[in-house]
């Protein structure tokens, strides 16, 4: 069956992209195969494992569930738009590493995007807070756990610069 | 994983999106949200040759207020209603409920006069419509018609809407001054669809809750000797509530196990909304 394309403009990244696509190109598929930004990653297809996740005008969405025909007009950001401005590593990433909040390393691009945008709103957050901004997001490997002090310690990186180190569960100092 | 292939239609007002679906008759789809819609057509349930994407209609993402309603546009996302100060403040049972839908990731895109739409049995928002005695607004390139809630959910994944018609608006009753409400459910996972859950709303001489997962489509049920300032009959309540819901067994549980949940979670809504209604003691 021959398709219509259909033409679509949004940045990515902050980079302007003018496409023709089949509209049934789903944005996670047109950014990983059309504009080879492989760092969002596809996990079930259908809306449940988050790891899909991008920024879309700063909200995260699954990239997995929009056309990318549907985004005629937005900005999006994938998690290599989160590096920070001298290309490396950007804070939330940076607090997954160094808080080993990472395995295989398939999930981490869906919780880098929702992390991020979470702290926008809520930049210092309790453990529990931590827990429910990544309720929607899977993860195999890890147990959780250090995702959790990721996304404390990414608050920290966030609001106060880079001092300190990621504090693991059941690590802390007794009191 | 890949839907079907389609032609899209990306109207720019509203009158075009009416015409294109007027023009399409039953093979037009709309896409709001597409949190429902797409997986669907990924996993090739749903195969609709014509998809209507309004996304790009300017007017429909409208949340409004007054005195007697709270009016939501076609295209207000679930994030934009749950954190809407005015209509938190007008009825907070919109709040309560949309903090059950899925994930907020999903309610960033998926819309809340969609949902009514899609019209999923296991869904919160349809249960809140029917519980305010609310109203969805369907417009077509001919005519605006206005249908109940009563009328406008008919069985799972099938609502009063017809071929040609865009949902508009969806129109939520504030209940009486006084009311409290709430709104509960249980879960299998986290940001999952419900098993089973309860919107109730308790005011000064009436009570009634709004089921879902317990039949069809939402299950309405009026508690006329509910009274807010007397204790709550539960026996009289246990039978209205068991003569109401036909809860049906699937893999994630029993028929007994939901009506057994719905007798408990009704209980748990009524307490919860009793307690909220302004002018109580604590």
């Amino acid at each position: 069956m021959s398709v219509d394309l259909v033409r679509v403009s949004f940045t990515v990244n902050g980079s302007p992209y003018d496409l023709e696509l089949d509209p049934r190109r789903l944005l996670s598929d047109a950014l990983r195969h059309d504009l080879r930004l492989t760092g969002t990653h596809v996990g079930c297809e259908h809306g449940v494992c988050g790891a899909c996740t991008i920024l879309v005008d700063d909200a995260p969405m699954r990239s997995c569930l929009i056309f990318a025909v549907s985004l005629d007009g937005a900005a999006i950001t994938t998690t290599e738009g989160l590096q920070s401005s001298d290309g490396g590593m950007g804070p939330v990433q940076r607090a997954f590493h160094e808080c080993h909040a990472l395995q295989c390393g398939f999930c981490t691009p869906g919780f880098v995007t929702t992390v991020t945008a979470y702290l926008r709103d809520h930049p210092s957050p309790s453990p529990e807070d931590a827990r429910e901004a990544i309720a929607g997001n899977l993860c195999r490997c890890t147990g959780y756990q250090n995702i959790v002090a990721a996304v404390q310690r990414a608050a920290d990186l966030v609001t106060e610069g880079a001092t300190g180190a990621c504090v693991a569960p059941g690590t802390e100092e007794p009191t | 994983m890949k839907p079907a292939p389609f032609t899209y239609h990306r109207p720019r007002g509203l009158d075009e999106a009416l015409e294109v679906l007027a023009a399409l008759g039953e093979a037009g789809k709309v896409l709001a949200g597409g949190q429902s819609l797409v997986p669907l057509m990924s996993m090739r349930l749903s195969a609709p040759a014509h998809l209507v994407d309004v996304n790009h209609v300017p007017g429909l993402a409208t949340v409004h207020v007054d005195e007697h309603v709270v009016r939501i546009g076609a295209l207000a996302r679930h994030s934009q209603v749950e954190h809407d100060a005015a209509a938190y403040d007008a009825l907070p049972l919109l709040r309560q409920a949309l903090r059950h839908v899925a994930h907020p990731t999903i309610r960033n895109r998926g819309t809340t006069v969609g949902s009514l739409v899609h019209g999923d049995p296991a869904a919160e928002l349809p249960a809140v419509l029917l519980l305010l005695d609310g109203s969805v607004t369907l417009r077509s390139a001919e005519r605006a018609r206005e249908v109940e809630a009563a009328s406008f959910f008919i069985g799972p994944m099938e609502t009063a809407l017809r071929p040609g018609e865009l949902a508009v608006a969806a129109t939520f009753r504030r209940p009486a001054t006084g009311s409290g409400t709430a709104f509960v459910e249980v879960t299998r996972r986290h940001g999952d669809y419900a098993v089973c859950g309860v919107g109730a709303v308790v005011g000064a001489s009436s009570a009634r809750v709004a089921l879902l997962g317990v039949g069809p489509g939402p299950v309405l049920v009026d508690l006329p000797d509910a009274v807010r300032d007397e204790p709550l009959d539960d026996e009289r309540v246990h039978a209205l509530v068991e003569e109401a819901i036909d809860p049906e067994a699937d893999i994630h549980a029993s028929a007994d196990y939901r009506r057994h949940l719905a007798h408990v979670l009704v209980r748990r809504a009524l307490a919860e909304a009793h307690h909220r209604a302004p002018g109580r003691a604590a």
